[in-house]
């Protein structure tokens, strides 16, 4: 394979799409994690959820568009009610706690869901007007529909920046971020923002997973390595800021999808065939957590964390 | 002196662990051998975690790593033919401390929620690494035959021999883990885990001390790896997934924190709870997790002190 524009374009998209849908399921997570100091495990489940309600709905209604649309208020309601039986029990608790009673939240629902809809991975397609490419730049074609991911993310992300700096709800949410407890003492219902940023947080990483969908498998299991990354992520661009996940999930996204593609070609030029073909698959799939390692080393509580957190 | 050692239950652990072989050959049951062969491995590794997690209050969701690395180490030996398990457990443990050394150093830079963050993403760089090994089978693994080898006398051939072994093995882990948690070195951790602020103006280093147990916990995890790799004679990265290091955090939860035998009674019944959920559904991982979130959410102290307060009360009600 030889570096051409046009590979490099699409794999600059690649990294894009899927740094775009790293950041509509690490915005919730890192919300949680900063303004409750809740460590959700449970945030990869909703991913999976979303995507195994799209499939099902899209297969009800016959639209895609429909069963995306409406796999979000689902997993809305089914993350209200998960917080309503376990969560709200962990707030006061220990993070090993939270982390253990989450990891057994994440294995009950893996299984469940290969209860229901069976162990082998389903396969759901775009409808037709979304299936087509486009002609980038140097005749290389690209999918309409990992474009679209990347406008909705886009759209996702300015509407947060939005709602976040000028609604009340974003004005609790960041107040929350800072000092919970001075937002209590002001009379104001922090268990229900709380509610509400889980739920709503829930509900972002089913739009990810619905529209990962058609992409990779619908699978169990399939959340647990965006849970992964996107504590990678948080830990790049700092704890509850959205922000900081946002240029963080499209850095790990980029520099994902090209050093799986270009880092084996590299050391194929300064090494010898068998040891570039050995250890090239490897580093590329390391240099994310590389990266990570430089980032904190430098800044210990990510790029863009919070004063005095 | 004599009547506490009596009394001490670490004691009657080990009874039990010495008449069980006895007991399994007498009965011709040696499956039972390699199961408690088995619970023993797993029994190290939470006693090691439980130096960070149990006396150092630190949460990290990255120890099945270093297992991993244990495992290994005795993998790729036995691949290009050495046998000498003296060089099989001196490298496990050597680039067991090494790595807990180098994650740990930089993990115990942030503290809390990111502390458990990092911990995890290191573990998945290692995991990585190893499904990267495409010559070492990838994702898959590989196996190999044959054993460490110590003495022509001492053959891990036989299961028993095994056992023993492993069982000697978890004696010198309580006798480590109980002697440095007893030293100076131990009340330093603790007084760090119950605050690090008062430590620190007290003049402890701290940082120091969180790292040496992250170390020496790192160094038992890749003892109970090479353990391991020997016992299933496999080695794969599913060791180091994430849900394994969940599932040391879970044992130690299950026995009870901060105390010294916890670690190996939650290895136990974690364990049997396994297999037997795994013999009734194939979907045992349901119950399991369920199981997990419940024993968790309302038996907050583990098992043994869940066994304490219900002879508690019985002795009450027959008063």
């Amino acid at each position: 394979m030889i570096f051409t524009l046009g590979l490099f374009l699409i794999q600059l998209l690649n990294g894009l799409q899927f740094g775009v849908t790293l950041f509509l399921f690490t915005s919730g997570l890192t919300l949680v994690l900063g303004i409750m100091n809740f460590m959700n495990l449970g945030h990869a489940s909703f991913y999976m959820i979303g995507a195994y309600y799209a499939v099902a709905l899209t297969n009800w209604s016959g639209s895609f568009v429909f069963g995306v649309l409406l796999a979000l208020p689902a997993t809305y309601v089914t993350a209200l009610a998960v917080e309503w039986l376990v969560f709200r029990r962990l707030y006061e608790r220990s993070h090993l706690d939270q982390v253990l009673v989450t990891f057994g939240l994440v294995m009950f629902f893996n299984e469940v869901v290969r209860i229901i809809w069976g162990t082998a991975g389903l396969y759901f397609t775009v409808p037709d007007w979304l299936s087509g490419s486009v002609v980038l730049g140097s005749g290389a074609l690209y999918p309409v529909y990992r474009l679209l991911i990347i406008a909705v993310g886009c759209l996702v992300a300015l509407a947060m920046f939005l709602v976040i700096k000028y609604t009340r709800i974003g004005m609790l949410i960041r107040a929350g971020a800072d000092k919970p407890e001075m937002v209590e003492a002001v009379g104001v219902n922090i268990r229900g923002v709380f509610r509400g940023v889980v739920a709503l947080g829930a509900a972002l990483a089913a739009l990810a997973g619905a529209l990962s969908g058609p992409l990779y498998s619908v699978e169990s299991g399939m959340g647990d390595s965006m849970l992964i990354l996107a504590l990678v992520a948080i830990t790049i661009g700092g704890v509850g800021s959205i922000r900081g996940s946002f240029f963080a999930a499209l850095m790990i996204g980029v520099v994902d999808a090209m050093g799986r593609m270009f880092l084996p070609q590299l050391f194929a030029i300064f090494l010898s065939r068998p040891v570039a073909d050995a250890i090239g698959p490897a580093t590329g799939s390391m240099l994310i957590y590389l990266l990570m390692i430089v980032v904190l080393l430098a800044r210990p509580n990510g790029l863009f964390a919070f004063r005095g957190r | 002196m004599k009547i506490s050692l009596l009394r001490n239950p670490l004691i009657w652990l080990f009874v039990v662990f010495a008449i069980f072989p006895i007991a399994a050959t007498a009965i011709n049951q040696t499956y039972y051998l390699s199961f408690i062969s088995k619970v023993m491995v797993f029994g190290i590794a939470a006693l090691g975690l439980n130096l960070v997690l149990g006396f150092g209050g630190m949460v990290s969701l990255g120890h099945a790593a270093f297992v991993g690395v244990g495992a290994y180490a005795v993998g790729l030996c036995m691949h290009y033919g050495v046998t000498n398990g003296w060089v099989h457990f001196g490298l496990a443990i050597g680039v067991g401390a090494l790595s807990s050394l180098l994650i740990g150093a930089l993990c115990l830079r942030a503290g809390g929620i990111s502390f458990i963050m990092l911990t995890l993403a290191f573990a998945q760089l290692l995991f990585f690494l190893g499904v990267g090994l495409k010559q070492y089978g990838g994702d898959d693994g590989f196996s190999f035959r044959g054993h460490s080898e110590f003495f022509s006398w001492l053959q891990l051939e036989d299961v028993r021999v095994m056992y023993w072994v492993i069982l000697a093995c978890l004696a010198l882990t309580v006798l480590v883990v109980g002697r440095s948690t007893r030293s100076g070195f131990g009340l330093a951790l603790r007084g760090v885990k119950s605050n690090e602020g008062r430590a620190q103006s007290i003049g402890l280093h701290t940082y120091r001390h969180k790292l040496a147990a992250f170390v020496l916990s790192g160094m038992f995890c890749s003892l109970s790896g090479a353990l391991l790799a020997n016992l299933t004679q496999f080695v794969s990265p599913s060791y180091m997934h994430f849900s394994r290091s969940a599932e040391l955090l879970l044992m130690i939860l299950l026995g009870g924190i901060s105390s010294l035998l916890g670690p190996v009674v939650g290895a136990a019944a974690f364990i049997v709870l396994e297999e037997s959920l795994g013999h009734i559904t194939p979907h045992w991982q349901a119950p399991m997790g369920l199981a997990i979130v419940l024993i968790v959410l309302f038996a907050r102290n583990g098992l043994i002190d869940l066994a304490m307060a219900v002879v508690v009360r019985f002795k009450r009600k027959r008063s």
